[in-house]
């Protein structure tokens, strides 16, 4: 006897990205070549670039929330509701205890570490100024937990620490919950609050990983000849998963399937992405998904601009797509938004997700010239490329420590 | 220090830290978690800005002394005096 998992569906999506705070303007401005990145001052290291969510926070939360909280489960909060919002549930009316949320972080409690440490060296570094605020602040399950609270949500809420591929995780953790009965609905996805943090800027920085350019609308370019690395943003994508037959039942509008997914691991190398991983991966969410190569419309790459980084995910992509895939468009949102760490995977889904409906692949802005390295065929650059159908996406999302994960969305087919 | 300006040190920080809610009117003899929405933590943030803004520290066992406006006034005005205030 065969096991046949239960059919997950998308039904709603609340996203925060640099460039857009719902699907539409997100999805707008990526058909359009708008990109999100602009310079903040970053504490200890001056002007940076970031991408800047300008998202409403008192639209869902009090301002002593705000004062509390992290602006993690601020964009937690904000996403979430916008979800529930989306997905049309009677929210008032579901059982809050089987209600999940699931939320990929890449990291969670530098910021708020780096805030006290900074308050009380105001203070000659006498820990008696420490904020009483700081653990429920950096513990690891902060962002979900906020969600929780401001939802009045009793179900399992936690955080899914996945590096940069968390947000895809937060998918995927879902789909398994829902498959095995432990919820009715899942909110789920990935954020990032990393702008935050001076540290995340400084490492890049000495990893000679961070991107500059005069223009910081042109700063975040994957498989441009002259990318210089990667710009660092916040940002948020959580969805309502739900198991088909419950989401029929109320008569849920469907974003797309779940058709397939993959999560394994280089076990090679702290930072150095390893394309052979990464090419299994992606072989083994087909396989889970039941599909060929082919049979992929759009693939999102995970490709941050590094120099080398972008190469090995071609080499992977490569050696998957390279022949037989006439109707496989490969693009990249990084190269509006930057990199959203732990809502990379997420955002980059959700802004992929209305091809289902435009047939229309947003392209991967700021090749001036391709790096012929980078040259894979079927990608889209700088234009967006109607097509004749976009049945199935592929997401890409890679992580630090060699974390790989590959999520295949399918058009819903009753 | 007065009283009454002792109160008014008590009811800026306040209003820091409860910023959603109407102080305008709260009553000096009546608990002020009785007035208003303010749990443990933010007992909390009281005795920190107290001991960040104004140097004042509050001993746990003195904690009950801030239950409301007027005791908050009578416990802190003279620990204000003694810095000089």
């Amino acid at each position: 006897m065969s096991f046949k998992p239960a059919r997950i569906v998308i039904t709603g999506v609340g996203l925060t990205a640099p460039n857009g705070n719902t699907l539409a303007e997100f999805r707008r401005n990526l058909l359009n070549g708008v990109a999100g990145i602009e310079k903040i001052d970053v504490r200890y290291m001056g002007e940076c670039l970031a991408g800047v969510c300008h998202y409403d926070p008192l639209k869902y939360q009090k301002k002593k929330e705000l004062r509390v909280g992290t602006r993690a489960g601020s964009i937690s909060i904000y996403c979430a509701r916008e979800a529930v919002a989306d997905s049309g549930v009677n929210f008032e009316g579901f059982a809050k205890d089987r209600i999940g949320i699931y939320v990929g972080t890449t990291e969670h409690g530098n910021v708020e570490t780096e805030n006290e440490i900074y308050a009380i060296s105001k203070f000659g570094y006498d820990t008696k100024y420490w904020s009483h605020y700081h653990n429920p602040r950096t513990v690891s399950n902060n962002p979900a937990g906020e969600v929780s609270l401001n939802l009045g949500i009793t179900g399992p809420a936690y955080t899914i620490g996945a590096a940069c591929a968390a947000g895809n995780m937060g998918l995927i953790h879902a789909t398994q919950m829902l498959r095995l009965g432990e919820v009715d609905m899942a909110i789920c996805g990935g954020v990032s609050e990393s702008i935050h943090t001076f540290g995340i800027y400084a490492g890049f920085k000495s990893q000679n990983a961070l991107a500059t350019h005069a223009d910081p609308k042109k700063a975040s370019r994957p498989f441009d000849r002259d990318r210089n690395g990667i710009v660092i943003s916040e940002g948020g994508a959580l969805y309502t998963l739900e198991r088909l037959g419950d989401a029929v039942a109320r008569g849920a509008k469907i974003y797309g399937e779940i058709a397939g997914y993959c999560v394994n691991s280089d076990a090679s190398d702290y930072v150095l992405p390893n394309p052979g991983r990464q090419a299994e991966c992606v072989r083994k969410a087909l396989g889970v998904a039941g599909l060929a190569p082919k049979d992929i419309h759009i693939v999102n790459t995970h490709a941050t601009a590094t120099p080398m980084g972008d190469i090995q995910e071609c080499e992977a992509i490569r050696a998957v797509f390279g022949e037989g895939c006439p109707d496989t468009y490969i693009n990249n949102t990084k190269s509006y938004i930057g990199h959203c760490m732990g809502a990379a995977g997420a955002l980059e889904l959700a802004g992929n997700l209305p091809s289902f409906d435009d047939l229309v692949v947003h392209p991967t802005i700021n090749v001036d010239n391709l790096d012929p390295q980078c040259a894979l065929p079927g990608l889209v650059l700088n234009t967006p490329k109607k097509v004749g159908r976009v049945d199935a996406i592929l997401n890409n999302s890679f992580g630090m420590l060699g974390i790989n994960s590959t999520l295949i969305v399918k058009r819903f087919v009753p | 220090m007065t009283k009454d300006e002792t109160k008014k040190l008590v009811l800026e920080i306040i209003a820091d830290i409860a910023p959603d809610e109407d102080i305008s009117n709260l009553k000096g003899d009546v608990r002020l978690r009785d007035q208003m929405q303010l749990d443990s933590m933010d007992f909390l943030d009281i005795v920190m800005e107290l001991r960040k803004r104004h140097n004042i520290e509050v001993p746990e066992a003195d904690y009950m002394e801030l239950a409301t406006l007027d005791s908050c006034a009578a416990y802190l005005a003279p620990k204000f005096a003694a810095l000089g205030k």
